[in-house]
């Protein structure tokens, strides 16, 4: 049993996809943090068998949208002296811009460079986003 | 209120804007007098990135029988598009010299692009295999005054499901009137997109079927829609070659469908309905047409502001 003490002042991101914690932590470049920062493994969890967590003792501002993107069943901890101050359940983002490209080669977007590329949230349980231009599925 | 306002998806207009639209062009077929100087002083740009006849035509003739004038290409390659401009740039100076624009792109979006950077009003001309809003206009147009009712029917829709614009639009558009069910006849590999099929049909809870055999549905019909197999919306030609005659409408197949259904065509048509057709009363595709020119005058009369 590894054993990683509990935080003071920061956040706790819980309920990552076990296997996707090393994306959320180097997306977040918390390898070059100069506060302290855990990424736990594989712990056990009631509701998937495995998830990972990731600690992190300092105040940062996170990208919500862009959380529930990369992993939507995330659950964020805002913890102050050593208590659950807020607990945010993440989901899929109605709307992202300039996150995913469209992959139709039929589209605007594939031409015209300097055009936003935005998806619109078609259905949340199965993560489909369509195109707003071209009305393309991409699945996340 | 329609004035100031861009075309680009048949959803943009409500129900009752797409009445007020049928009932100006009505009016102006039964008194085109009336109607031919309303848009004087007016001038229509007809972006065409890619090749169009009819379209274009029936653009310009609707614009000259409302007493306006026409600027614009029909190839882009002769003009400042060949040398990298984007469409925004473009759009933003002709919006500097005319007062409506219809545009016509090969890629999806770019007349969306386009209104988004536009001062004047943008009619979606048809984008690559997308939207084609003011066919689905024609359509609705030739259904309302030769069925006499845009509800209660069982349309079939036949040939290039996946990258027939039209056919996208029309299925859009006809979704929003009561008791409408589709038949959608057309190869595997040109089956109607996912899209249509859960977020119009699925979703609205309106009835299709699939099928691949047209004598075997056509008697159900009331509408017929026949599409062209467009060789330029292929990545290879044997694909293309494959396909292209899977769908065709002839005497024989047309003895199996009701006395009163219509067979629609978006047109130019190559060999999908046999030439015998087109002496029988139900063959309404040049009708079709007309109802284009008509339909497209009552447009831009209501973004214009003059009627």
């Amino acid at each position: 049993m590894i054993t990683i003490n509990s935080i003071i002042n920061g956040i706790v991101i819980d309920h990552i996809q076990a296997g996707h914690g090393i994306k959320i932590y180097n997306y977040l470049n918390l390898e070059d943090a100069d506060f302290p920062t855990a990424l736990i493994m594989n712990v056990s969890s009631t509701k998937n068998k495995k998830k990972d967590i990731i600690k992190i003792e300092n105040d940062i501002d996170l990208d919500f949208k862009m959380l529930g993107l990369l992993d939507h069943n995330i659950t964020v901890n805002i913890i102050e002296n050593e208590i659950i101050k807020e607990k945010i359940k993440l989901s899929l983002p109605k709307k992202v811009e300039n996150v995913l490209k469209c992959k139709n080669p039929r589209c605007i977007t594939s031409v015209e460079k300097y055009v936003t590329h935005v998806f619109n949230l078609v259905d949340e349980e199965k993560g489909e986003y369509r195109c707003e231009y071209c009305d393309e599925i991409v699945t996340i | 209120m329609l004035k100031g306002r861009s075309l680009i998806d048949p959803m943009d207009l409500s129900i009752e804007e797409l009445d007020e639209i049928f009932k100006l062009a009505d009016n102006i077929m039964e008194k085109p007098k009336d109607y031919e100087k309303i848009a004087f002083g007016k001038i229509l740009a007809t972006l065409f990135y890619e090749p169009s006849t009819r379209t274009r035509f029936s653009f310009e003739t609707a614009m000259l029988r409302l007493g306006g004038q026409v600027v614009g290409f029909s190839e882009p390659n002769s003009t400042s598009v060949s040398k990298g401009e984007t469409v925004a740039d473009t759009i933003r100076v002709v919006g500097c010299y005319a007062d409506i624009v219809a545009m016509r792109h090969p890629k999806e979006g770019a007349p969306k692009i386009a209104a988004m950077y536009s001062e004047v009003p943008i009619i979606n001309a048809g984008d690559g295999g997308h939207q084609h809003p003011t066919q689905t206009l024609t359509d609705l147009l030739t259904i309302k005054n030769i069925k006499g009712k845009l509800t209660d029917s069982t349309i079939g829709i036949c040939g290039d499901l996946k990258f027939g614009r039209t056919v996208h639009s029309l299925i859009k558009a006809l979704s929003r009137y009561k008791n409408n069910k589709f038949i959608l006849i057309s190869p595997n590999e040109l089956k109607i997109p996912d899209y249509i099929k859960k977020e119009i049909l699925q979703k609205n809870n309106i009835e299709f079927v699939e099928a691949h055999k047209l004598e075997k549905v056509i008697g159900d019909l009331d509408i017929l829609y026949m599409t062209r197999v467009q060789k330029e919306r292929f990545f290879n030609e044997e694909d293309y070659i494959r396909l292209k005659d899977s769908y065709i409408l002839d005497k024989e197949k047309l003895e199996l469908a009701k006395k009163d259904m219509i067979i629609l065509h978006p047109l130019p048509r190559v060999n999908e309905i046999a030439y015998e057709v087109d002496d029988d009363p139900r063959a309404c595709y040049f009708k079709q047409a007309k109802f284009g020119m008509f339909v497209r005058m009552a447009l831009m009369a209501k973004l214009l502001g003059v009627a």
